[in-house]
């Protein structure tokens, strides 16, 4: 599509929610569920496009950002006791832990790797071996399969020295507590999530919260014509789950991607920062896959971690905050020195408001 | 979540991995979740691995979308 | 961290004048012709990368240095700091490298050193340079001299370097045709300089990319900067990188190519200027120096909206989640 045709496509979709939103006399407040879709709104500007009264946060869709700091420390201390060397995503390098960070452990001596694509950490174990490796496994129902069938992979190869981490979660029991919030009027749900888990299956917004959810792409484009179908159906009271995204997201998901990981991964509790303990919302290696488990194979005692008092991370992460309403920001916290891990992740809400502005 | 971007299959390697391009760069690619794919497909590659395979017809029509409002769209002054 | 150290350590103890700007090189009187003066450190890893290596990016670097000045860079001093063990056939390509960048951009290296430490001591190699131009022209560019109104130029596709950079690190096995846009930029200064007082500042925009150039620029003038995402040059294969890795182009650095500031008005002639050279091919206007939101840069995106071009902080990481 040629420049001058994007701006007017989204000239049209701006004024199509510009004329719902003036037939409102409060406000309309959205929740963008998905850390890439934070980065993606941000980046095109598209806050700067919307009427006074449409307001859009950002939701706990930052994998980075909702794990605990004890999951770096236990990583730090695994690397420490183990001499194991750690694998991870780009993402968490700079997260700051109790101890310090894993570039921190890094530049220490620790062993660390950063990997693009899971499967890499099969390689990593082998030239590692005797020596565990262990892939610190953050992320959510995107990047679960990957592992998944990296497992896989590595059990029918007899590799013994792979190892994980899981902080895996998923987004539904989070999403429930979240839609039972009065002050949130409907979803953006996230494009590439719903590619492995369907769009059929977030029917209970609309059936048990009243609550209207729209899957968008990432394209600004499809963010904006995300938003027009989720202002239209708040403003005439009207709620159902809409795919807008069909290009890549089918009904009932990827059943490859969704039998792997049922294959590999079981449900269990995990530790969101900001929303706590939350049953059925983690992802725990079941048998066969468990002699893979670092919890137990490679056992740490970790000493609960404290929080900054200071960093309001948790409340931004459920959308009750701003970024700039926290007395940190920009200030003792930045991308270059950061608190808490919403100003370091690359999908954080505070690090997609320093970069690009209030908007 | 999930930074993922369209890549066109362009070789198949083995039995479960292949070859994918965008604008010039190659990447590896494991097929294993998605095994509806032909070689031309565009697959949406997270962490190196194809997820889903880009619907063609579903892409036609949200063009065509695009084009009819880009069409009806007149710019006017604003207050 | 690197500018914390400056404005806090370095600057109250040494400077006597001539450092506070913080220019890229100095134009020295009181030496007959207008000299320019600069000093440069190379610690580039990987040392070798698609379309050069630390020593061809030493000169290049070096070169585009001066030519911020309105200098034609002539005469270069060479030290290597080597850790004990480097590879001799690796630093044997490296001095080739060096020697026929040099020879390329008619520079002369004068007088070097080098020095051996204990392993540990220095990431493999480290090379230090500094450079000695003549100016050539009249009014010699300088954030001071810019006013609003002026526009700003980008001489080619930006983001090259950094991303073939990040796409040639171990940890990826990317196939990709994207090389290092290493070279002095020279050439095309030497074409911008024939708009006489009208060229108002020159800079490469290296580490940190134009992002970081921007932010200098505004924050130096205290005036606001805006530009347009859809006149960026940008190539696919920078795009499809960026995509991939989740790397913001705007970020990543550049090393043959320059932001010129030139006076309103000026930009198309500067572009007709420069519109034979081989290494300015791509050549834009992207934007220009404004009144509005003082010392804040923001971009107008492709589809209307605007956002604001922050300062580039930390190392630039690939993304996945």
């Amino acid at each position: 599509m040629i420049s001058g045709d994007e701006s007017r496509v989204a000239g049209a979709l701006v004024r199509d929610i510009r004329e719902s939103c003036e037939k409102v006399s409060g406000t309309l407040k959205f929740m963008e569920v998905c850390g890439t879709h934070t980065m993606a709104i941000h980046s095109a500007g598209l806050k700067s496009l919307f009427p006074g009264n449409l307001h859009l946060v950002s939701g706990p869709g930052c994998p980075v950002c909702v794990t605990e700091k004890k999951f770096i420390d236990q990583a730090v201390l695994t690397g420490k006791k183990y001499d194991a060397c750690l694998i991870t995503f780009g993402d968490l390098i700079r997260v700051p832990g109790s101890l310090g960070s894993l570039a921190r452990f890094r530049s220490e001596g620790g062993r660390v790797r950063i990997v693009y694509s899971p499967i890499d950490a099969v390689g990593i174990a082998a030239e590692q071996s005797p020596r565990p490796a262990v892939f610190l496994g953050v992320g959510f129902e995107t990047t679960v399969p990957t592992v998944a069938a990296t497992l896989k992979v590595a059990m029918s190869s007899g590799v013994e020295n792979l190892f994980v981490l899981s902080a895996f979660k998923t987004i539904h029991q989070p999403l429930r507590i979240l839609a039972a919030k009065t002050d949130l009027d409907g979803f953006l749900l996230p494009g590439h999530v719903s590619a492995i888990i369907g769009s059929d299956c977030y029917q209970y917004l609309v059936d048990d919260f009243g609550k209207p959810g729209v899957v968008g792409g990432f394209e600004p484009l499809d963010i904006l014509l995300a938003i027009k179908d989720l202002v239209k159906m708040a403003v005439i009271f009207f709620p159902q789950i809409v795919n807008d995204y069909k290009r890549v997201v089918r009904p009932h998901g990827n059943p490859s991607a969704v039998a792997i990981t049922d294959e590999v991964f079981e449900p269990c509790e995990a530790s969101w920062r900001g929303l706590g303990l939350i049953p059925g919302s983690g992802l725990a290696l079941r048998d066969p896959y468990s002699k893979f488990d670092a919890n137990l194979h490679l056992p740490v005692d970790v000493p609960p971690a404290q929080d900054d008092p200071r960093c309001r991370c948790a409340v931004i992460l459920t959308g009750s905050l701003t970024p700039d309403e926290c007395g940190l920001f920009g200030r003792e916290c930045t991308p270059e020195e950061p608190v808490g891990p919403c100003m370091v992740s690359s999908e954080g809400t505070c690090a997609a408001y320093y970069k690009y502005g209030a908007q | 979540m999930c930074l993922a971007i369209p890549m066109r299959l362009i070789e198949i390697t083995g039995e479960c991995t292949g070859k994918v391009d965008s604008g010039g760069v190659k990447a590896d690619v494991v097929l294993t979740m998605v095994p509806h794919a032909s070689l031309g497909d565009y697959l949406i590659v997270h962490a190196g691995f194809g997820i889903e395979v880009l619907d063609e017809e579903e892409a036609h029509i949200r063009l065509e979308l695009f084009r009819e409002l880009a069409e009806a769209y007149q710019p006017q002054e604003e207050q | 961290m690197t500018g914390r150290l400056i404005r806090d350590v370095l600057l109250p103890k040494l400077d006597r004048g001539r450092l506070r700007p913080l220019p890229d090189s100095v134009v020295l009187s009181g030496l007959g012709d207008s000299v320019a003066y600069t000093t440069d450190s190379f610690v580039v890893s990987p040392i070798f990368f698609p379309g050069g290596n630390i020593g061809s990016l030493a000169i290049h670097g070096t070169c585009n240095d001066l030519a911020c000045s309105a200098a034609r860079p002539m005469f270069f001093s060479l030290s290597l700091i080597l850790e004990e063990g480097f590879p001799m056939d690796q630093l044997e390509t490296i001095v080739q490298s060096i020697a026929q960048a040099a020879d390329a951009a008619g520079v002369e290296i004068v007088t070097g050193d080098t020095k051996v430490v204990p392993k540990g001591s220095a990431d493999r190699i480290f090379i230090n340079t500094s450079g000695i131009g003549t100016v050539q022209a009249s009014a010699i560019p300088s954030p001071g001299r810019i006013s609003v109104g002026d526009q700003i130029l980008v001489t080619g596709p930006v983001g090259n370097h950094g991303m073939a950079v990040m796409l040639s690190r171990a940890e990826f096995s990317f196939d990709f045709d994207l090389v290092s846009d290493s070279t002095s930029v020279w050439p095309v200064v030497e074409k911008l300089i024939e708009l006489g007082p009208a060229l108002k500042f020159l800079r490469d925009p290296t580490r940190g990319g134009i992002a970081a150039t921007l932010n200098e620029i505004s924050f130096s003038t205290g005036h606001g900067i805006e530009i347009e995402e859809r006149t960026i040059p940008l190539d696919k294969s920078v795009v499809a990188a960026s995509e991939i890795l989740g790397i913001d182009p705007l970020q990543a650095a550049n090393e043959g190519k320059i932001v010129a500031v030139v006076e309103k008005g000026m930009g198309n002639k500067a572009l007709e200027l420069i519109r034979g050279c081989p290494i300015a091919k791509g050549a834009a206007i992207i934007g220009e120096v404004t009144q509005e939101h003082p010392a804040v840069v923001v971009m107008k995106t492709r589809i209307g909206g605007s956002r604001v071009v922050a300062e580039p902080s930390g190392e630039l990481l690939p993304r996945i989640c």
